[in-house]
C-alpha cells in the first residue's frame, strides 16, 4: 500500500503514538472462535449514477417540495413513511420489511465531495472513503479492503466483489475475491495445471487466473444467454437473481462482506419512467437477498446502498434532474434498525439548499457506515476514523446497528 | 527488446500477423495515416444520414401503433396486429443496419493494413463516448465513429471537438437535444429548462479534465451557452435560435457574447486550445498506447507537439512514434476484450473477408457477446467516461474467465475445426514475445484446442 497515504490517515489522529491500526489486534464482537469478523454480514451496494434521494423518500411535508418538483412530485402515489417522508412506489415491495424495521433510510447524506459533480471523482471518493484532501491518484484502496487490513485471519473468501466490473471499493492489498456467476470453464486437469504454468510470471494474470479456476470449479454454472446484446437498460432481473443468488450462497458459508453495483441512476431525462427500472432492480437486489439469506443469516445482515452524490432539488427542463450533491442510502437487514428515516432534515427553502441548487448534507454517508462497522464488528473507533476514513469524525453513535 | 516491427503490430496496431504492405515503421505508420481511410472506403458503415431514415420509420411506426391503441383501449393489442408488424419491421431493419455496421467495424480492424489508424479510431471513439443505451441505439453509436471521429484522426484537434459535439448521437446520448434555455422564447413560452449533462461532460471528460480548475458556475453557463444545439427527426442537426438563452456568459473566465452558432464554435475553439486540454488528452493518449502510468517525458512531448502544432494530431501522433519511451519496455497494457478479439481472429486466420462471411449467428454468438462477456458490451460502457484503461480493470477472475472460456472453444468453431499446430499458431500470434514458458507449456497441450487455448490465454497474448 501506498505508505504516504497511510501516514496521512494515521497523522489524522492527532497522536503519532497511536497504535499502528493495521497491527491492533482487534477484538470482534460477535466472534465465533476466532473466525474473522464473526457471524454478522456485511453487504454494500454502490448506486453508480447518482440517485436521486429526493425522489425515491419524497419529503411530503417540506412545503417546498411540490413547486420544485412540479411533474415528479404528482404522477404517482408514493407510500407513506411518516414524519412527512413517502416511499418511491417503485420501491413499494419493501414497505413491508420497512414496516416490520427491517428497511430505513438516511436522507440528506454525501460524502465529502463537492462542487465539480462529477459522478467518477464522486464514486472514486464514495469508494475510497478519503477526504477530498488527497489527489485522486493517491486514493489507491478502497473503503472495505482496509477494513478488512484490520482484520487478523482474513482469508480471501472473507470479501467478495460481484458482477463483471471491478469494484475500486474492495480493491487493496488484503485478500478478497471478486466473480460474475455466469461463467463456465470446462478444462481438464492439464489443461488447469498449464494454464497455471503459463500465467505464472505474470502476478496479475497469475493471482486473477488462479482465482477464477477456484471459482469457476467450485460455482454451479450457468452458461451465458443467447440472445440480444445486453445493454443496461434492456436487462430484467435475470442478471440481479444470479449475483444475489451467487453472493448470499457464499455469505451463508464463510464470505462476511459482499459488494457489488447497480448503475442507471443518471437519470437526466424523463426521470419518472428513468428511475423505474433501477428502483426495482435494488428492490429485488433486498427481497431477494432476505429470500436467499435465510432468516438466521439475515438477521445478522445488515445491508447498506449508498451513491456518489443526490441531484438538484428543481426538476430541470427535460423533467429529469441534474448533479447535487445531498442524498439518501438505504439501509436494510435484521442487524440494523429500520422503519424510520435518519438523518437531520435539512429543508428545501432557497436559502437552506447547498450552493443555493442541491439538498444540503447534514452528515458525512461514511460516518452511518464506520457506526455500522463499529457495532457489527467492535472496530475500534481509532482504527474507522484513521484507518478505515482516514480524517473521519464519526460523531455520537445513532444506534443504527440492534 | 522487442524487435520495432512486432511493436507496430502489438503496441500500436491490431495484432499479428500483419497483413500485406502493412507499415513496420514509424515513417511508414505516419505516411500511411496521413493518406486515405482506405479501410473506411471499401468497408462502408453507415453514418446518421443513412441511419436517420430508419430510425425515423421505427418512430413513426411506433406512434400510429400508439394511436390506434388509444382510439381502441380495451381491446388491448388486439385489433393493432398491423402496426405491431410495422414496428417489429422498422426495428429489423434498424438492427440489420447495426448488424452490418458492427460487421465491417471489426472486419476493418482485423482487416486493415493500417493499424494505428484503426487503433486511433477506438481511442478517440472512446474519449468521445456516445454510449448505447439499449440496442436500437447501435446505430447511432456507430454513425458517431463514421461521421465525427474517422474524417477527423489526423487533423486538428479543436476540428474533432466541433464535429464530435455537434453530432446527433452526442447531443441526443449527453441529453443537448432536450436542453433549453430558461429565459428563451421558447423556455418562457413553455416549461422546458437547462440540462447541463453535456456542458459538464465537455469540460470534465471531453477537453480540461477533472483534475482542472473550473467551478459548478463555468458549466451551468457553458450550459446556457449551448442551448439552442439539438436534433430535428428529419434535419439531424440543428441550431435553434428560439431555445438559445439570451445574453452573455462567461465560460472560465472568458465572456461569449453574440448570436448563433459563433459563440458556441468560438467556446469550442476555446476549450480545445487550453493548456489543461493539452495536458490531459496527451497523458491519456500515452497511457492508452504505451502504459497504464506512462513515462513523465513521453507526456511531455506529446504535450510540446500538440502545442507547437495547435493541436495537429498528426503531429502529436509523430511526436509519440518519434519517442524513445514508445519503442522501448515490456508490453504493460492489457489489450481489452474489442483488442483481444480482433487480434484472436487474425491470429486464427481470419482476415476482412473471413470476419464479413461469418453467418450473422456466428458473429453474434462467436463475436459480440464473448466481449460484453468479457467486461466490454460494444458501444455500451456503463458511464460517458468510457472504458478503463488499467490492467487492472480487465484482467480480473472473471475477465480473464470469459477469455479462457472462448480461447479453449471459439477457435475449432471459427476454424472450422482445422486448428493450426498450437506451436505454429504461438509463433504466428505472438512472434518474437513468444516466451520460453508458454512454449513449454503449449508442448504439452493434450489437444490442439487445448494449446490453441493457451496461447490466446497467455500474459504474452492478453498484453500489448
Amino acid at each position: 500500500m501506498d505508505r504516504r497515504f497511510f501516514l496521512r490517515g494515521l497523522s489524522a489522529l492527532g497522536c503519532s503514538a497511536a497504535a499502528h491500526p493495521f497491527l491492533t489486534t482487534v477484538t470482534l464482537a460477535g466472534s465465533d472462535g476466532g473466525a474473522p469478523l464473526g457471524d454478522h454480514r456485511l453487504v454494500v451496494v454502490i448506486l453508480r449514477g447518482a440517485m436521486d434521494g429526493l425522489d425515491v423518500v419524497r419529503p411530503l411535508g417540506d412545503p417546498d417540495y411540490a413547486a420544485l418538483r412540479p411533474t415528479l412530485a404528482g404522477q404517482t402515489a408514493p407510500l407513506p413513511l411518516g414524519g412527512g417522508f413517502a416511499l418511491h412506489p417503485a420501491l413499494a415491495g419493501l414497505h413491508g420489511l420497512w414496516s416490520a424495521g427491517e428497511a430505513g433510510f438516511v436522507h440528506a447524506v454525501s460524502t465529502p465531495y463537492r462542487d465539480k459533480r462529477s459522478h467518477f471523482d464522486g464514486q472514486d471518493l464514495l469508494e475510497a472513503g478519503t477526504g477530498t484532501d488527497l489527489a485522486p491518484q493517491a486514493r489507491r484502496d478502497g473503503w472495505l479492503n482496509r477494513l478488512l487490513q484490520a482484520v487478523p485471519g482474513v482469508v480471501a473468501d472473507t470479501a467478495f466483489a460481484v458482477g463483471r466490473e471491478a469494484l475500486p471499493l474492495l480493491a487493496g492489498p488484503a485478500p478478497t475475491r471478486s466473480w460474475t456467476p455466469e461463467l463456465k470453464l470446462d478444462l481438464s486437469a492439464q489443461g488447469r495445471r498449464l494454464l497455471e504454468q503459463v500465467w505464472h510470471d505474470d502476478p496479475l494474470f497469475r493471482d486473477s487466473g488462479l482465482a477464477a479456476l477456484d471459482l469457476a470449479a467450485e460455482t454451479d454454472p450457468v452458461a451465458l444467454e443467447a440472445g440480444a446484446m445486453p445493454v443496461a437498460a434492456d436487462r430484467g432481473t435475470a442478471d440481479i437473481d444470479r449475483l444475489v443468488d451467487f453472493a448470499a450462497g457464499k455469505l451463508r458459508q464463510e464470505t462476511r462482506i459482499a459488494a457489488f453495483s447497480l448503475s442507471g441512476w443518471d437519470t437526466h431525462v424523463r426521470q419518472e419512467a428513468a428511475i423505474r427500472g433501477p428502483l426495482l432492480r435494488l428492490e429485488r437486489i433486498v427481497l431477494r437477498l432476505k429470500q436467499q439469506l435465510g432468516p438466521q443469516v439475515w438477521g445478522q445482515t445488515a445491508f447498506l446502498a449508498m451513491t456518489e452524490f443526490g441531484r438538484t432539488v428543481h426538476e430541470n427542463g427535460s423533467r429529469g434532474t441534474d448533479h447535487g450533491t445531498g442524498g439518501v442510502m438505504l439501509t436494510a437487514g435484521g442487524a440494523l434498525r429500520g422503519g424510520q428515516v435518519l438523518g437531520r432534515w435539512p429543508g428545501l427553502a432557497e436559502a437552506a439548499l447547498y450552493d443555493r441548487r442541491d439538498l444540503m448534507p447534514t452528515s458525512d454517508v461514511r460516518a452511518w457506515a464506520a457506526w455500522v462497522m463499529a457495532g457489527l464488528y467492535g472496530f475500534d473507533r481509532r482504527v474507522l476514523e484513521g484507518a478505515v476514513f482516514p480524517g473521519l469524525d464519526m460523531g455520537s453513535d445513532p444506534g443504527l446497528v440492534r | 527488446m522487442i524487435p520495432r516491427p512486432a511493436l507496430c503490430a502489438l503496441r500500436f496496431g491490431t495484432g499479428l500477423p500483419v497483413p500485406a504492405g502493412a507499415p513496420l515503421d514509424a515513417a511508414a505508420m505516419l505516411d500511411a495515416l496521413a493518406g486515405p481511410d482506405l479501410a473506411a472506403a471499401s468497408r462502408p458503415v453507415a453514418g446518421f444520414a443513412e441511419a436517420r431514415p430508419l430510425l425515423a420509420a421505427v418512430e413513426t411506426a411506433r406512434s400510429a401503433r400508439r394511436r390506434k391503441r388509444e382510439r381502441q383501449p380495451t381491446d388491448g393489442q388486439a385489433g393493432a396486429e398491423a402496426e405491431e408488424t410495422a414496428v417489429a419491421e422498422a426495428q429489423a431493419a434498424l438492427r440489420a443496419l447495426a448488424g452490418a455496421g458492427l460487421r465491417a467495424t471489426v472486419a476493418r480492424a482485423v482487416g486493415a493494413a493500417d493499424g494505428f489508424r484503426e487503433r486511433l479510431a477506438r481511442f478517440w471513439a472512446d474519449h468521445f463516448t456516445v454510449r448505447a443505451r439499449k440496442a436500437a441505439d447501435l446505430p447511432l453509436v456507430l454513425a458517431f465513429t463514421e461521421d465525427a471521429i474517422r474524417p477527423h484522426l489526423t487533423g486538428r484537434f479543436a476540428d474533432l471537438l466541433r464535429a464530435a459535439t455537434l453530432h446527433p448521437a452526442m447531443l441526443l446520448s449527453l441529453d443537448q437535444a432536450g436542453s433549453v434555455g430558461p429565459n428563451s422564447r421558447a423556455g418562457q413560452r413553455r416549461d422546458r429548462g437547462l440540462n447541463e449533462n453535456l456542458a459538464r461532460e465537455l469540460i470534465e471528460l471531453h477537453t480540461l479534465g477533472v483534475g482542472a480548475t473550473y467551478a459548478q458556475d463555468d458549466v451551468r453557463q457553458l450550459a446556457e451557452l449551448l442551448t439552442g444545439l439539438t436534433v430535428d427527426p428529419a434535419e439531424g442537426f440543428v441550431f435553434r435560435p428560439q431555445w438559445a438563452e439570451p445574453g452573455t456568459e462567461t465560460v472560465l473566465g472568458k465572456t461569449y457574447s453574440g448570436k448563433g452558432m459563433e459563440p458556441i464554435r468560438q467556446v469550442l475553439d476555446d476549450l480545445a486550445a487550453r493548456p489543461e486540454t493539452l495536458a490531459h488528452l496527451a497523458r491519456k493518449l500515452a497511457a492508452h498506447f504505451v502504459a497504464d502510468d506512462p513515462p513523465a517525458d513521453l507526456v511531455a512531448a506529446l504535450t510540446e507537439a500538440w502545442r507547437a502544432s495547435d493541436g495537429d494530431l498528426h503531429a502529436v501522433c509523430a511526436a509519440l512514434l518519434g519517442h524513445d519511451a514508445a519503442w522501448d519496455g515490456p508490453l504493460a497494457k492489457a489489450r481489452q476484450p474489442w483488442d483481444f478479439t480482433v487480434a484472436a481472429l487474425k491470429a486464427l486466420g481470419l482476415d476482412g473477408d473471413g470476419v464479413a462471411g461469418l453467418p450473422d449467428g456466428a458473429f453474434r454468438r462467436r463475436v459480440v457477446q464473448p466481449m460484453a462477456g468479457m467486461g466490454q458490451p460494444f458501444g455500451a460502457p456503463s458511464g460517458p467516461d468510457g472504458w478503463a484503461e488499467e490492467a487492472e480493470a480487465w484482467i480480473t477472475p472473471q475477465g480473464l474467465a470469459a477469455r479462457v472460456a472462448w480461447a479453449m472453444t471459439q477457435p475449432s468453431a471459427l476454424t472450422r475445426g482445422r486448428l493450426p499446430d498450437p506451436a505454429t499458431f504461438a509463433q504466428r500470434a505472438l512472434g518474437p514475445v513468444a516466451d520460453d514458458r508458454l512454449l513449454w507449456a503449449v508442448a504439452r497441450a493434450e489437444t490442439r484446442a487445448l494449446g490453441v487455448g493457451l496461447v490466446l490465454s497467455s500474459p504474452a497474448f492478453n498484453r500489448r
